[in-house]
């Protein structure tokens, strides 16, 4: 079966669309978390520092966390070699353009790849930063209130995070309803409402996370 | 009407291929594009040029042949086959750009015809309904609702010409397996066949190189015959529920 | 050298092998008295199909499923492209599902008097018999037809027949029972028992020892001119209504394969047997490549009518009522727009030869819905014919709801074709004609939704059974190769044709002789022939084809693809068999079905047939280009249905 689905197209975009899906659960999740932010340094503070004791006392510290970070990791590097696959496959599949194109065409596989590509060097920046603090000029460790702050005092931290965010939020609204249609959960009279549940979703994902730096900015979380 | 052509020009499958440009007068508005390139063929050829190859035949929008991207789009600007728009489409003075099928598992032939085979492939590897001549039982032994007859229906229209492929920017052939797979499964004569029919084609449209489906919908609106988008997404159903039921045996 | 016109009467064709006794037991009795191939056999003999419609298509794939080995060619780029495909109204079968009195019995009547008693009666009951079984198999393999609510099938009446018998899938049956057959073969294509040859044309065929043992076909991409050899050959290769330039048949279908077939020994039976369609939409310049059919339906509620003055050319709903003259109510006026194909084809061509024709070259006439509008409303026109309408307002640009149609007659089906008997065998040993390219079951006209019936009775059930007889009775055939002289002298023929047609150089193009033959042929042996017409044709055609040989100009080369030079090799056959069709016209003086003699008609207009003198079939016996043919008469007994004469004044 695994051999199936890998060595398929229709395979490796179910892969995309499960791993696609269960990262995007993890960021309704991380959003919600993230507005906690407008509530102060302790509170928000006290939920990271919660998130690392979850499941306490089963399980040990951090492990609870590690083990959302290796779910999450397997996904992202899911989707990112099958969409690297089939993106590949694509590009071979049409050698030659046509003399008359025409841009619209494309105008969702580009968004979708380009988009993928900004994500993904996104992640790496964004981990980096408030993770493990590599980039960060002001690092503080088990504060992470403050390092947010200092983030998005600086105007490249701000650009790089809302233009991701842009870029998610147009990957989404497309690769939700495209994850529905893949799975097979799409018809005619559910259409309708799922391009629009993909775009409600991709817009309060989207408006949540550039809440953020939109606060600091105007100086709501300091 | 007086028009300039500009048509990919490309001598055997092997050679390069390049576009050139012609002008054709007095062309009605009343013509069909392919009558239209006919009288360029029959001025090529008095001319000593070698005529356009385009491949052709029933003329009425049926058999699938006809196949030509003008200006970008399968099949020119109206939802039809090549053969049934008509020049009245166009202006006086326009250029316009014609182009053969472009996906690497539809190679040029010569010109504008490309090799469709591999649509072929893809019927015999599964788009069929095993029933050797004499073993049919009554017809009325199954009957099929209206709703699931009608809806077959919309999925054997297909004409097989390709638009799908050619308008989409992975080359993918997605609608046209789709289309056979929707149009057999559905039937209750096609179920015993229902997992290895959808299984095997989609191999074989893998097999044969074409694209993955990145979900543009660009083969639905260049569709001739309006194969819906969400024939795909039943595909997939259908690919997802064999693929479990085989593991499961 | 006797002039082409005095041809010479042969002996008359003695044995059908139509079996005796009670007419519907003559199948069972035929497949009972053939002889069996053993199944462990089958696999070491061989069988060219040509063609992959729904006769070539179904034929294929059966004998393959079957056992025997089967090479398979189509001139198309895939075999699902056959033009079958576009058959429009549907299928007959005696299913009597609607309980309305049909049988087989029926059917068998309908065909033999739709087609004005010129069919043999043998076959026309098998078909009736098989139509049964052709619906149960198409349902298997998946075809959708149009069911009812309950699930069960749809039928509706078709071309004033007044029993239900017609089975469709919306206007496209045609392409859903080709789908079929084409799926079938290719089933048989993945498991390896049929070779398929697509993009390749046979050019000739091979007869060694009197047999049919294999074809010449060039491969249209690589333009190689290649031999297959069999222990049959099953030519499926349609009509030839191209002959007339302008018809509804698909632009590359041709005569080549059946006239090819002809030269080298095969009967051409009643060519001149050819239907006019009344319902096409019409010419719009001299630039048309082709004629495409509007459903016959479409007379039920539209009327028909021309302007009473000649060159009237004010626009239709300018012209008041009492200035219109609506002359098929007039002229038969208890039938009214609903008289038969060739009638209504006939009195369309009189309004317009007396100048009354409207459109672009007086060659239309109109069919106006505005009273069916006024009566049943515009929404339930729409219901009813929207489609068409709305394929009529796409070719015309004019809408029909505000204007009327133009329509005209135009060419769609040749009843004639290969002479063949019960067992589809031409009258070359090993050489098989099936569907249109055959000339057997309809007579002198084919009734609406028989053709799809035909094809598929022929591929699927008839040829199997008969095909594996022959085989049988011929356990041992000496195998044929390239260097058997009789091969290399097809070759060469072949090749020096195509050398020929590549070396004229000339002046003029392939198209502008094909149209000019057309134009001869319409005017001259379309819709209504006469002596002095057909005369004046047989004096041109032979003109044409010496202009041709001198003037034609192909381009390119013969090893690549060249479609002028594929055009160019047909019109070479067109050219000799419209000679046959207007020999054949000529010397039929009766009217009958599709064939309308001027000096044969009944005082009100009708066709009069004359069956103490024509009651044959006509097969023409080839004895060389421009040359006399030799006729064969195939005398047609008629036991179970009486000759009557129609009437619909």
């Amino acid at each position: 079966m695994v051999r199936t689905i890998w060595g398929s197209t229709v395979g490796k975009k179910t892969v995309m669309a499960v791993s696609g899906l269960i990262m995007l659960l993890y960021l309704v999740v991380h959003m919600l978390g993230n507005l906690k932010i407008f509530f102060g340094a302790g509170e928000f503070n006290h939920y990271a520092h919660w998130l690392r004791t979850i499941g306490e006392p089963f399980m040990h510290y951090e492990w609870t966390l590690w083990l959302v970070r290796v779910v999450l990791v397997l996904a992202v590097v899911a989707h990112a070699v099958s969409a690297y696959q089939l993106s590949r496959r694509d590009i071979k599949a049409r050698p030659q353009k046509y003399v008359h194109s025409k841009p619209r065409a494309s105008y969702a596989t580009r968004t979708m790849r380009w988009g993928g590509v900004i994500l993904g060097l996104f992640i790496l920046w964004h981990l980096l930063d408030l993770t493990t603090g590599t980039v960060h000029t002001d690092f503080q460790p088990g504060r992470p209130y403050q390092n947010v702050v200092a983030t998005f005092s600086t105007w490249y931290g701000n650009v790089i995070y809302i233009v991701a965010m842009l870029a998610l939020g147009l990957h989404i609204r497309h690769g939700l309803w495209s994850a529905a249609q893949t799975l097979g959960v799409g018809s005619r009279a559910r259409d309708r409402a799922l391009k629009a549940a993909a775009n409600v979703l991709a817009l309060l994902l989207t408006a949540g996370f550039i809440a953020v730096p939109v606060g600091v900015m105007t100086g709501v979380v300091s | 009407m007086k028009l300039t052509l500009r048509v990919w020009r490309q001598k055997n499958a092997d050679a390069e291929g390049a576009m050139a440009t012609y002008e054709v007068d007095g062309i009605s508005p009343d013509m069909s594009f392919l009558e239209m390139l006919d009288v360029l063929n029959e001025q090529l050829i008095l001319s000593g040029e070698d005529p356009v190859a385009f491949d052709h035949d029933c003329r009425e929008g049926i058999c699938g042949a006809c196949s030509l991207v003008i200006n970008g789009e399968a099949h020119g600007p109206e939802r039809t086959t090549t053969c049934q728009l008509h020049m009245r489409s166009f202006k006086d003075g326009d250029t316009i750009d014609i182009e053969p099928w472009r996906a690497a598992a539809f190679p040029v032939v010569k010109d504008l015809v490309v090799d469709r085979s591999a649509f072929d492939r893809i019927i015999q590897a599964g788009g069929y309904i095993t029933a050797p001549t004499g073993s049919a039982p009554e017809a009325h032994a199954t009957p099929v609702p209206k709703a699931d007859a009608d809806y077959a229906f919309e999925h054997a229209e297909c004409i097989g010409c390709g638009a799908c492929v050619a308008a989409c920017p992975n080359g993918a052939a997605m609608l046209f397996t789709s289309a056979k797979i929707n149009h057999l499964n559905v039937l209750p004569q096609g179920a015993p066949e229902r997992e290895t029919r959808v299984l095997n084609m989609v191999a074989q449209m893998d097999e044969e190189g074409f694209g993955g489906c990145t979900l543009t919908g660009e083969c639905a609106t260049a569709c001739p015959k309006g194969i819906p988008l969400t024939s795909i997404t039943n595909m997939n159903k259908e690919w997802l529920r064999a693929t479990r039921k085989a593991a499961k045996r | 050298m006797t002039s082409y016109v005095d041809y010479t009467v042969g002996d008359p064709i003695a044995d059908t092998k139509a079996p005796s006794g009670p007419i519907h037991e003559r199948w069972d009795k035929r497949r009972f008295e053939a002889k069996l191939v053993n199944p462990a056999n089958r696999r070491k003999r061989t069988v060219i199909v040509v063609g992959t419609g729904l006769a070539g298509g179904s034929a294929g794939a059966t004998l393959a499923e079957q056992g025997y080995r089967v090479i398979q060619f189509c001139y198309q780029d895939s075999p699902r492209r056959a033009h079958s495909i576009a058959a429009q109204g549907g299928i007959n079968a005696a299913k009597n599902y609607r309980n309305d009195g049909d049988s087989i019995q029926r059917l068998f009547y309908d065909t033999v008097k739709g087609g004005d008693f010129r069919a043999r009666e043998s076959n026309v009951h098998r078909l009736a018999q098989i139509s049964v079984e052709i619906i149960d198999q198409c349902v298997a393999q998946g075809v959708p037809f149009a069911r009812e609510y309950g699930g069960l099938l749809d039928t509706r009446s078709f071309g004033g027949v007044q029993v239900s018998r017609t089975f469709y899938a919306r206007g496209q049956t045609g392409q859903q029972l080709l789908l079929g057959a084409y799926q079938a073969l290719s089933r048989q294509i993945a498991a390896g028992n049929v070779e398929m040859h697509a993009r390749t044309e046979m050019l000739d065929l091979i007869v060694v020892d009197g047999r049919a043992r294999g074809i010449v076909a060039r491969d249209l991409v690589t333009g190689k001119i290649d031999t297959y050899f069999a222990d049959a050959v099953v030519l499926a290769t349609g009509g030839y209504g191209n002959v007339f330039y302008l018809s509804t048949n698909a632009m590359n279908s041709n005569a080549t394969a059946i006239w090819r077939a002809h030269r080298r020994g095969a009967y051409f039976a009643n060519p001149c047997f050819t239907q006019i369609h009344p319902t096409c939409i019409p010419r719009t310049g001299d630039y048309q490549s082709k004629l495409t059919l509007m459903s016959e339906s479409l007379r039920n509620d539209g009327r028909i009518w021309v302007p009473k003055a000649k060159g009237d050319n004010r626009p239709p709903n300018e012209i008041p009522e009492d200035e219109r003259d609506y002359y098929l109510e007039r002229i038969y006026p208890s039938f009214g727009n609903l008289v038969p194909r060739d009638i209504a084809s006939r009195a369309a061509k009189n309004v317009c030869d007396e100048g009354r024709g409207v459109g672009p070259g007086g060659q239309g006439v109109y069919l106006d819905f505005a009273d069916a509008i006024k009566r049943m409303g515009r929404k339930a026109v729409e219901a009813k014919y929207g489609n068409l309408f709305d394929m009529y307002q796409r070719i015309t640009d004019e809408d029909p709801y505000e204007v009327p149609m133009r329509i005209y007659p135009a060419v769609h089906y040749t009843m004639g074709g290969l002479w063949v008997d019960y067992d589809l065998q031409t009258t070359i040993p090993g050489l098989f004609a099936i569907g249109e390219a055959n000339f057997s079951d309809h007579g002198a006209n084919r009734l609406g939704a028989s053709a799809l019936m035909q094809g598929l009775a022929d591929g699927y059930f008839v040829l199997p059974p008969t095909l594996n007889d022959y085989l049988a009775r011929n356990p041992k055939l000496d195998p044929v190769t390239d260097e058997h002289p009789v091969v290399q002298e097809v070759v060469a023929e072949t090749e020096a044709r195509l050398n020929k047609l590549l070396s004229v150089d000339g002046d003029r193009t392939p198209d502008s002789f094909h149209r000019e033959l057309g134009e001869l042929m319409w005017e001259y042996c379309g819709m209504a022939r006469n002596d002095t017409g057909l005369r004046k044709a047989l004096q041109r055609i032979p003109e044409i084809r010496e202009e041709f040989w001198k003037r034609v100009k192909v381009p390119g080369t013969g090893e690549e693809l060249n479609q002028s030079l594929e055009k160019a090799n047909r019109i070479v056959d067109y050219l000799e068999l419209a000679e046959l069709m207007c020999l054949d016209a000529l010397h039929r003086t009766e009217s009958c079905g599709g064939h309308f003699r001027e000096e044969s008609q009944t005082p009100d207009g009708e066709a009069a047939r004359k069956d103490d003198e024509f009651s044959y079939a006509a097969a023409w016996e080839f004895t060389g280009t421009g040359k006399a043919p030799v006729l064969h008469k195939e005398d047609l007994v008629f036991e179970y249905v009486h000759p009557t004469q129609r009437s619909y004044a």
